[in-house]
């Protein structure tokens, strides 16, 4: 894997993006009121995210940045503050709730590929339903997508059929097909264990190099934050804000080799104090999670 | 068999899995190497003996005029019944059919309208908010207390049996069908709104297959109320049927036949309520297969 997303890279960080998917939040503000107590879940962030930029968000569980995640999804509305995508407004005062779109997909935490579908009938259900191709086209790219990602022998087989690692990765192909703007990744590899998360991780790369779609990712592990991302952004406990941002200049395209290596512990000792202190205090205020 | 299957089990390359018939005989193989098949027979055999000592063999008081075992299969099979109701003589068809006849235009009516209207209750919050006061309210109201209403309101001896049928299995239907799509993760709602789903999409690609396990579950049950209710109306109103035959042996003292018609009742409901599995079987490979991995 790692011998081939080297021969399939880009060239360099400075030449990265396509020219669009630059997301831009300003003074974004989200209130809740669950119980009609008003929770503040994200506190005037703000944050300019280029286009192919990997930015991982990382903050303590419940923090809210999986509220930012839904805002700019269009899955909540914000209270205060705009969104941008690529200079056209998403979301505003004037209009909280963005529309849902294939501009930016999103990979659910604990998937969400339709289990009543096959893994190709869910890739192709995006084109289908866009009515951007025909159904024979959509199959027809889905299985050659599928084939790409490894998973052409299981294109046939329900989600239900394959392991978590197969159906992650055909849940980012399901997504990559519509050709997004934005990748928005919500703590995807929670619930996978340390090897498969390295496999799932060199995957994402490999990807992003082939598409250098910009990706917003939400994590609260650091290591994989860095191992990742162009910049990781450490959030504060609820409300959230931004409390550091790291900017990883470690080129790509990377491998795991990369984990041992001196640049990269540096990286991490960087972040550590901050993630833990917001580790900490979030423990203290024991707070549920909002969905 | 291949030698590999003596020498032991074969994992070293892809088995094709066996299909149709064969995959019933690997099955049927497997199950006799479990206990299921003998506790099932020993509890039928201890099932059936304590019925025929109570009956026929202690004449046990208050069970001496209940016919017992012997006497109700000999009568079942035989060519010239002493009651004059048998396995071979018309009228027992005739009862088997109509009975099955009213089920299947019960249960088709209550699907055909319960699951849509369970559908549309479980996805448009307006829809459910004018219809669930009133099914709620409907709902609880036993079947029996229906019956005169029904035959007021229906002439004849067909219509208002299967309207009591209907009714029952259609409250179940609807009521398993809103509860199957409010059970749908929020995710795949938000996937499919994503992907660039309408709202047309989101109804046939979401909610209809999401809340099929629980449409099937409900099925399961409404079958199984609608024989109850169908038998429960052919007792007061009815002119054939199984359970017209139940009511009708015992005005007349035939016991034997009322037992018949009993065990018929449980062979058909048992049959109908398999092929409603089976439909939903077949309608849900995926869910099929994720259980058989999980071992179930």
């Amino acid at each position: 894997m790692a011998a081939k997303a080297k021969t399939t890279a880009g060239k360099k960080t400075q030449s990265r993006g396509t020219g669009r998917g630059a997301i831009s939040i300003r003074n974004v503000t989200k209130i809740y009121d669950p119980e009609g107590v008003n929770v503040m879940a994200v506190d005037n962030c703000s944050m300019e995210i280029e286009s192919g930029e990997v930015c991982m968000i990382v903050g303590p569980s419940g923090c809210g940045k999986t509220t930012l995640l839904n805002v700019i999804a269009g899955f909540h509305s914000l209270t205060f503050g705009e969104i941008y995508l690529d200079d056209e407004l998403l979301c505003g005062p004037d209009k909280p709730l963005a529309d849902q779109g294939a501009d930016r997909m999103v990979v659910f935490q604990n998937g969400a590929l339709f289990p009543w579908k096959s893994l190709l009938d869910n890739v192709a259900y995006g084109p289908i339903v866009q009515g951007v191709m025909s159904k024979s086209d959509a199959r027809d790219k889905a299985r050659d997508n599928l084939a790409e990602a490894g998973l052409g022998e299981v294109a046939d087989k329900f989600p239900g059929e394959v392991s978590s690692g197969m159906a992650r990765r055909a849940e980012i192909v399901r997504a990559l097909i519509n050709d997004p703007k934005v990748l928005l990744l919500d703590e995807p590899y929670r619930a996978m264990d340390a090897l498969t998360k390295s496999i799932m991780h060199e995957s994402l790369l490999e990807v992003y190099d082939r598409t250098k779609v910009t990706i917003f990712f939400i994590t609260h592990d650091l290591e994989e934050a860095i191992f990742l991302g162009d910049r990781v952004v450490v959030m504060t406990t609820r409300p959230a804000r931004t409390k550091k941002v790291v900017d990883v200049k470690i080129p790509r395209p990377r491998d795991y080799k990369l984990l041992s290596s001196e640049q990269f512990r540096v990286l991490v000792e960087e972040a550590k104090d901050a993630v833990h202190e917001e580790a900490i205090k979030a423990f203290e205020a024991g707070e549920r999670e909002l969905a | 068999m291949t030698d590999q299957a003596i020498s032991g089990i074969d994992t070293s390359k892809a088995q094709a899995a066996p299909k149709g018939l064969m995959y019933a005989w690997h099955r049927l193989k497997k199950s006799f190497g479990t206990p299921t098949p003998y506790l099932m027979f020993f509890g039928i055999v201890l099932w059936l003996g304590t019925y025929y000592l109570l009956t026929e063999g202690w004449k046990v008081p208050r069970f001496e005029k209940i016919p017992g075992p012997v006497e109700v299969i000999t009568e079942f099979f035989s060519y010239d019944p002493i009651w004059g109701t048998s396995l071979f003589t018309e009228d027992f068809h005739t009862n088997v059919y109509v009975s099955c006849r009213r089920i299947f235009i019960a249960f088709a009516l209550a699907t055909g309208l319960g699951v849509p209207l369970g559908l549309f209750m479980g996805w448009s919050r307006k829809f459910k908010d004018y219809t669930f006061p009133i099914l709620e309210t409907l709902r609880p109201i036993p079947i029996l207390a229906w019956v005169p209403l029904a035959i007021v309101m229906f002439s004849g001896f067909e219509t208002p049996i299967i309207f009591l049928a209907t009714l029952a299995s259609f409250f179940v239907t609807t009521l398993n069908t809103l509860l199957g799509v409010e059970s749908i993760d929020e995710s795949y709602f938000r996937a499919a709104g994503c992907l660039g789903s309408k709202k047309h999409h989101v109804f046939w690609h979401v909610v209809v297959p999401g809340a099929m396990p629980f449409i099937f579950t409900g099925l399961q049950i409404s079958i199984g109320v609608a024989w109850f209710s169908l038998v429960a109306a052919e007792m007061i109103s009815g002119d054939y049927g199984l359970g017209y035959m139940i009511m009708d042996s015992y005005m007349v003292n035939k016991y034997v036949s009322m037992v018949m018609a009993m065990i018929s009742l449980g062979f058909v409901g048992w049959i109908t309520s398999a092929m409603v599995r089976w439909g939903g079987n077949r309608m849900m490979q995926w869910r099929v297969k994720a259980l058989a991995l999980e071992g179930r």
